[in-house]
């Protein structure tokens, strides 16, 4: 088990880091490979940027992956992030569960890449055509949002 | 007491600055930092009603004890991975 978290600005070879996941007990990989789509909402995307809060974000994306592991009993998880500057098409985002099993890889993979996107300190900034936008966001989980508190 | 205080996001545009740092009363809180940054704003901050903090890399709620040299982040909601809300 080497819960391999990167996050940084070189770019993520899913086919390498698959690859490299594999051992002889794995009866599965589960593959999330977050790739830039060429619009949102039907606006053309040109390029997202994304920035984090690098120190937290790798520390929030180890947590992750440990208890992606504790959780469901899977064998092994890689969680990878890129920054900068990425275009439609790159990867910007990979989370591959190895486990003996597909269930427990379907669900650790689903899992990490839901709570990854409510609480790691990243953020993208989309360009379109006519503009650029920070996106919206997911609503931060009941017990970190201050929110409701700040009224 | 001094903390650094760091803007993420639309924030870092909005402060037009990476980072500040502030001097503070002994035994202050999140909540007072963040009225006293609310204070100095001259529009709304954006997305007050959504924020996280974190101290020291760490979610901290509007209670938490500020001390000398912590590290405040202004966090807006994360959009991290791919695709948005609706579509991902």
């Amino acid at each position: 088990m080497l819960l391999r978290v990167e996050i940084g600005d070189e770019e993520i070879r899913t086919a390498t880091v698959v690859a490299e996941m594999k051992a002889g007990e794995d009866g599965a990989v589960c593959v999330f490979d977050g790739i830039v789509r060429n619009n949102t909402r039907g606006r053309e995307t040109l390029y997202l940027d994304y920035e984090a809060y690098r120190e937290m974000a790798l520390a929030q994306m180890k947590s992750l992956v440990a208890e992606a592991v504790a959780r469901f009993g899977v064998r092994d998880v890689a969680l990878m992030h890129r920054l900068g500057r990425l275009h439609v098409g790159e990867t910007s985002v990979l989370v591959v569960v190895a486990s003996a099993h597909r269930g427990a890889a379907f669900e650790a993979c689903r899992w990490v890449i839901d709570t990854l996107k409510k609480q790691v300190p990243i953020w993208k900034k989309e360009t379109f055509a006519d503009g650029a936008v920070w996106a919206d966001g997911e609503a931060f989980p009941e017990e970190v949002a201050l929110g409701e508190k700040l009224k | 007491m001094r903390v650094d205080v760091l803007y993420f996001g639309m924030l870092k545009e909005f402060f037009g600055a990476e980072r500040d740092v502030f001097e503070l009363a002994e035994d202050n809180t999140v909540a007072a930092l963040l009225e006293l940054l609310r204070g100095r704003a001259v529009t709304d901050l954006p997305v007050w009603n959504s924020l996280a903090v974190a101290v020291n890399r760490e979610y901290a709620g509007l209670g938490t004890k500020l001390k000398d040299g912590d590290e405040v982040a202004l966090l807006p909601p994360v959009s991290g991975g791919s695709g948005d809300a609706l579509a991902s």
